[in-house]
């Protein structure tokens, strides 16, 4: 058993009216792969995005309740969301490399932080791409555009972004849902090298993606969290029979 | 960069546990065998106390490959690969248990001789061996080929069992001999020709795993 | 539905044929005009232009006409104008688009917008003369021309800006946002470099706007027609914003008043060749700034 790297605490979140997460109390262990599973709209992706704050963009969310990234409550005031961003990354469902050269994609966070200097940044950039699996595809082509691409490098390229200003918890929000199989599983390969340095939660609405890939899975059913287990444990011999409906395709 | 390293390397650590538990079989029927020859009770025991260590193995294998199946849900050669470990472990246990049960009853009866009361026992013991031996290779060496030939040593095996049990019968129906030591070296061969059943199906599983069919018959 | 035997068996079909020629000589027209009307203007005035008509102002001593001075004029006010109305209206789309919450208040600007632009120019020009010419004592000048302009153009820009700035995937705001980007950083880094292209259009829009316009100028930045002086350090260049300007519209307008039609095609074709400029030059940079481009 791994450390906690972040704790939530009767986290709740309303979207207007909308009680959208209900009294989440979840322990995201440290070097592991955590994986949200559940159907559209069970509030998998939002709590996915209240671990780095990115609901506060959106108008009319109230939360309540604390969420402790290494004891530190992320909703604290004195909080800066530009540090605890690079402390916890992020991966989208959509590619979405930057409409700039790769080496500017990967250089665009350690540049937020302030990295200036030429050396810095070559260096970063290839261990960036290094980590995500992806530079020997782009070495000779660091100037050219991003958005020539394919998708899954694309998306490989924005893991890397992530990696680049070296955060610690790396949150993925269905992150090959929009790939084709064989570039899904090499970003899953990815995954795996990836837990060994970082703590990785990821959403996703393929059960088997989460059976391959994850240490441990929790199931989101209109927003609350129905099973909270490791893995193999979920996937063998739920508790919950809802659970159990959902990962045999018996829901609904 | 070739996908799914770590299912890869899963399906070779899976490979390696059953390599591993086929060896150990082997290395405890070539045991017990030399007990046999010897009445060596002490290296019966040891044949005993290993069967433990054969049933751990075997609960590994299958928990390893039920776990690949759950998570990696595998397909083709991989979920021919995946169900052939769990079918197989099955036999190689057997192939251990039988050792075992005839450790016992060398330990149980301790001076008797079981080698010399019939010619055919060495001959039978000779040709289970090898084809425990040979059996287990194939499927090592996944070499399907020699898997269909070594099937055929089965035949040897069961006409010396049957020779075996005519000639033990007419010791019995001679009443010169003890009853309770000529019931024993039945039984011996009855274990060897089961054996020998065993040795069969780990062929057939060594064919199943590249073909998906049984005796020719398609499963997968 | 009948079942069909066969695919073969080619049909012609009449209202297809109809519309073809019909859409065919909607596009012939229109081409035809365009290629007719600038055909005309250079027939007419190409003759007139030469070197000392490009190069000279009008002098009644002398005799001479010329129109460097109204050319001169025209790139003040091009120039003014935009210095004025680019950032208010990048700031103005910004602003609607990225940190005013979307509801009524926000409609109802881009309303006001719409109408405002659709506002006949000599309505500008009214206003430009009462409140920048007399109340703010700028008098005729061609800082109260571009002031009044930007009021004209400001809508150009930032329509096409903030249409540009729409465009934009949220992806890329969320992405750099998610990396810990501050806002106005992702905004400067991301939005503005995409929407550049445009940024460009509305800005090329609104040259075309300034050097077409004749009305709005008249009575607020007048009829100047002289070449501005270099003075001491070339202060007379600055100084110039606060005297009159004609700008080539303006001067074409008065060569009709005056029926002088053939210095008016003169002009005209000058004034042709500039758009044809600008509209390459739009072309280019449209494509130089597109960073969406692989």
């Amino acid at each position: 058993m791994s450390e906690n790297k972040i704790i939530t605490k009767d986290l709740n979140l309303y979207y207007g009216e909308n009680h959208a997460l209900k009294n989440i109390n979840m322990e995201i262990k440290d070097k592991a792969i955590t994986a949200f599973i559940g159907p559209s709209g069970c509030g998998k992706s939002t709590f996915l995005k209240t671990l780095n704050r990115m609901n506060d963009l959106i108008d009319n969310v109230r939360i309540e309740g604390t969420v402790l990234l290494d004891g530190e409550n992320v909703y604290d005031e004195k909080v800066d969301t530009t540090l605890l961003r690079k402390k916890v990354g992020m991966v989208f469902q959509q590619p979405n490399p930057f409409p700039m050269s790769i080496y500017d994609n990967i250089a665009y966070g350690p540049r937020i932080h302030g990295v200036k200097s030429k050396e810095q940044l070559d260096e970063i950039v290839e261990r960036s791409l290094k980590g995500a699996a992806i530079f020997d595809e782009v070495k000779d082509r660091l100037k050219k555009s991003a958005l020539g691409l394919s998708g899954g490098q694309q998306q490989r390229l924005c893991i890397a972004r992530a990696l680049a200003v070296e955060p610690e918890v790396l949150l993925m929000d269905e992150p090959t849902s929009a790939l084709d199989p064989i570039s899904t599983l090499k970003i899953e390969d990815l995954m795996g090298e990836l837990k060994e340095k970082y703590t990785v939660a990821v959403v996703t609405h393929n059960m088997q993606q989460a059976a391959r890939i994850s240490d441990y899975t929790a199931f989101f059913l209109v927003g609350e969290v129905i099973e909270y287990s490791e893995t193999d444990v979920l996937f063998t011999r739920p508790k919950e029979k809802k659970t159990e409906d959902y990962i045999t395709g018996r829901f609904g | 960069m070739t996908p799914r390293i770590s299912f890869e390397h899963q399906l070779e650590a899976l490979n390696d546990n059953l390599v591993e538990m086929g060896q150990y079989v082997e290395k405890s029927i070539d045991q017990i065998f030399k007990a046999l020859e010897t009445m060596d009770i002490e290296l019966a025991k040891e044949v005993m106390e290993g069967d433990d260590t054969v049933d751990d193995m075997e609960k590994g294998i299958e928990a390893q490959s039920l776990a690949l199946i759950t998570r990696q849900q595998p397909v083709a050669r991989d979920l021919r690969m995946v169900s052939t470990a769990l079918k197989v472990v099955t036999d190689m246990e057997r192939i251990g248990d039988h050792a075992a049960d005839i450790a016992e009853i060398i330990v149980r009866f301790e001076h008797a001789d079981f080698y010399h009361l019939s010619k055919q026992v060495p001959k039978m013991i000779e040709a289970t061996k090898k084809m425990v031996h040979d059996s287990l290779n194939a499927f090592i060496k996944r070499d399907v080929k020699a898997a269909g030939e070594i099937m055929k040593q089965d035949d040897i095996i069961d006409g010396l069992f049957d020779k075996i049990k005519t000639e033990i019968i007419s010791l019995l129906q001679g009443g010169n001999q003890n009853a309770d030591y000529c019931v024993d070296v039945l039984m011996i061969a009855k274990y060897l020709e089961r054996i020998g059943d065993h040795a069969v199906n780990i062929c057939e599983w060594t064919i199943f795993e590249e073909k998906g069919t049984i005796d020719n018959i398609r499963v997968l | 539905m009948e079942k069909i035997s066969t695919i073969n068996g080619k049909q012609k079909r009449i209202s297809d044929r109809i519309w073809y020629v019909l859409i065919y000589a909607s596009a012939s027209v229109s081409i035809f005009l365009l290629v007719g009307i600038v055909g005309y203007v250079f027939y007419r005035g190409a003759g007139v232009i030469n070197w000392n008509f490009l190069t000279t102002v009008p002098s009644t001593i002398k005799g001479n006409y010329g129109i460097a001075g109204n050319i001169v004029n025209t790139l003040y006010m091009i120039f003014l104008t935009l210095l004025i109305a680019t950032p208010l209206g990048i700031g103005a789309a910004v602003y609607l688009n990225e940190y005013a919450k979307q509801g009524r208040i926000v409609r109802t600007i881009e309303a006001t917008t719409e109408i405002l632009a659709g506002l006949p120019s000599i309505i500008f020009g009214l206003f430009g003369m009462v409140f920048f010419g007399n109340t703010l004592k700028l008098g005729y000048s061609i800082l109260t021309g571009a002031l009044t302009l930007t009021l004209m153009v400001l809508p150009l820009i930032t329509r096409n800006t903030q249409e540009a700035l729409k465009t934009v995937p949220d992806t890329y705001r969320s992405g750099a946002l998610g990396m810990g980007a501050p806002k106005w950083y992702m905004i400067r880094t991301i939005l503005l470099p995409s929407a550049m292209p445009g940024i460009i259009t509305g800005v090329i829009l609104a040259i075309g706007r300034i050097v077409g316009e004749s009305a709005a100028l008249l009575f607020t930045a007048g009829s100047g027609f002289l070449l501005p002086k270099l003075g001491e350090y070339g202060n007379g260049l600055f100084q110039k914003i606060f005297q009159p300007g004609g700008t080539l519209t303006i001067e074409l307008y008065l060569s009709m008043s005056k029926a002088k039609y053939q210095e008016a095609f003169g002009i005209a074709v000058v004034l042709l060749v500039i758009v044809f400029v600008i509209n390459i030059i739009t072309k280019y940079l449209t494509k130089r700034f597109d960073v969406s481009a692989k």
